[in-house]
């Protein structure tokens, strides 16, 4: 009887042992954008395609205002409610992060402390990004204005406020594999670059599973509003069935074919494709249209 | 009681109950009247800017009377009297088919800077001397939609 009791002790010393490992904060690659140097301008789009500011401005914000990345934006869950931190260049934000620490928030959700970020935060996608861009998007967001507006924590019911359960989270769902498979033409390598690395479109379009992973059998087949009301349109060809040229006028000025207007939470992510440049419109256009129909 | 005064009560009841009823019946159609009336306002809306927005995607071609007439409809349009097309009670939820965000009554401010956007963005339109002018006049036009739907058009419910 000892001998079952000593065998079971140590399984489950080994078991938690395991667990610790395999739910243990991920390191950042050594050498990380080494020899590159940082350009401010081209970390300027990187910010405004990766669509930034639209969660970390403070939720009243308009115009300039929208650069002050004071946080306090509230995002609804199954889970509880997510608040946007501060992440202005202040000690209340990510002030004196070095570029490892903030590649290693960005790109794999862990914060300088070794704390696991909530997906929440869209880390699944930004796991994409070139190093060269996370480089550029770091000194352009040093260049911003300052907030000493403290991070509000966020509501979290047990056992979701365990953030180490992200590390098994992050085992079953943090990828980053291509969803459109090679080979590409460069016009597809950047529209899959923009939506599936920057813009994160797939973080509201595809619909997720009871853990809260994307489900990528269904690509941008449409979701439930996490908000709780209405749905997310599918934008696969199956239910899109606007014209190239539709899309992208769409994504400069904000009108539907029929000249609705964009509204909600998608109208502060045409704000930010009207920045981009008319080619990487036309590439995501060409990007949502490549993408397997799925009803 | 005698049966005249039993009538004249009987009648009164009847008359209230009757009263009471047609309140009733008002209300309801007049919340979807109001929510259809407001559709409409937009639908006028979305044409006038579809004649525009042709334009400016050389689909129709240029007509300066016509671009002129299309944003001084818009401009009256945005100053149309908002206390019977807005009236309260009419929000998502409380009327059937109306988007329109609790907000509206709760920011009555913000709510009438978002149709003096819409108002400035129409008469800068106005005079717009070719297809390219209109193209980049459509730019701020798409803009005040965008930023009034943005906070006060709820989400679309299948």
């Amino acid at each position: 009887m000892r001998t079952v009791l000593k065998v079971l002790l140590v399984c489950a010393l080994v078991g938690a042992g395991l667990a610790w490992i395999l739910t243990r904060p991920a390191a950042l690659d050594e050498g990380y954008a080494a020899g590159h140097q940082p350009d401010v301008d081209a970390g300027k789009k990187v910010f405004v395609a990766a669509g930034c500011a639209s969660c970390h401005a403070a939720p009243e914000a308009s115009g300039e205002e929208k650069l002050v990345l004071a946080g306090g934006y509230a995002f609804a869950s199954p889970y509880g409610t997510f608040y946007a931190p501060n992440i202005s260049p202040s000690d209340a934000g990510i002030g004196g992060w070095s570029l490892p620490e903030f590649a290693r928030a960005v790109t794999q959700g862990v914060s300088p402390e070794g704390q696991h970020y909530y997906p929440a935060f869209p880390y699944t996608s930004y796991i994409r990004m070139r190093p060269q861009d996370v480089s550029d998007l770091h000194a352009y967001m040093r260049t911003l204005p300052t907030s000493d507006t403290p991070s509000k924590a966020h509501e979290i019911g047990f056992p979701y406020n365990i953030r180490r359960t992200l590390g098994g989270w992050k085992l079953l769902y943090l990828r980053d594999d291509d969803m459109l498979a090679d080979p590409l033409s460069e016009e597809l390598e950047r529209g899959r670059y923009l939506v599936e690395a920057l813009a994160h479109c797939a973080e509201c379009h595809t619909p997720r599973d009871a853990l809260g992973g994307l489900q990528r059998a269904r690509w941008m087949a449409g979701a439930p509003n996490p908000s709780g009301k209405g749905q997310i349109p599918n934008i696969t060809p199956a239910k899109l069935d606007w014209s190239e040229s539709d899309l992208v006028y769409y994504f400069e000025s904000g009108f539907t074919p029929d000249y609705d207007s964009v509204g909600g939470s998608m109208a502060a992510v045409v704000t930010n494709l009207s920045k981009l440049t008319e080619a990487d419109r036309i590439a995501i256009a060409r990007y949502l249209k490549a993408i397997p129909p799925a009803e | 009681m005698s049966y005249g005064k039993l009538l004249g009560a009987g009648t009164a009841v009847a008359l209230v109950i009757a009263t009471a009823g047609f309140a009733g019946s008002h209300a309801v159609k007049s919340s979807n009247a109001t929510v259809a009336a407001r559709h409409n306002q937009m639908q006028m809306v979305g044409y006038h800017i579809g004649v525009l927005g042709a334009v400016a995607k050389g689909e129709m071609a240029y007509d300066a009377a016509m671009v002129e007439a299309a944003a001084k409809n818009l401009a009256a349009l945005a100053t149309m009297e908002r206390a019977t097309l807005w009236a309260e009670g009419t929000e998502q939820g409380a009327a059937d088919l109306s988007r329109a965000k609790a907000e509206i009554w709760q920011e009555p401010d913000a709510f009438a800077a978002k149709f003096k956007a819409l108002e400035e963005a129409s008469l800068a339109m106005v005079g717009a001397a070719d297809a390219a002018a209109v193209g980049a006049a459509m730019g701020p036009l798409g803009g005040a939609c965008k930023g009034c739907h943005e906070q006060f058009r709820g989400p679309k419910i299948e």
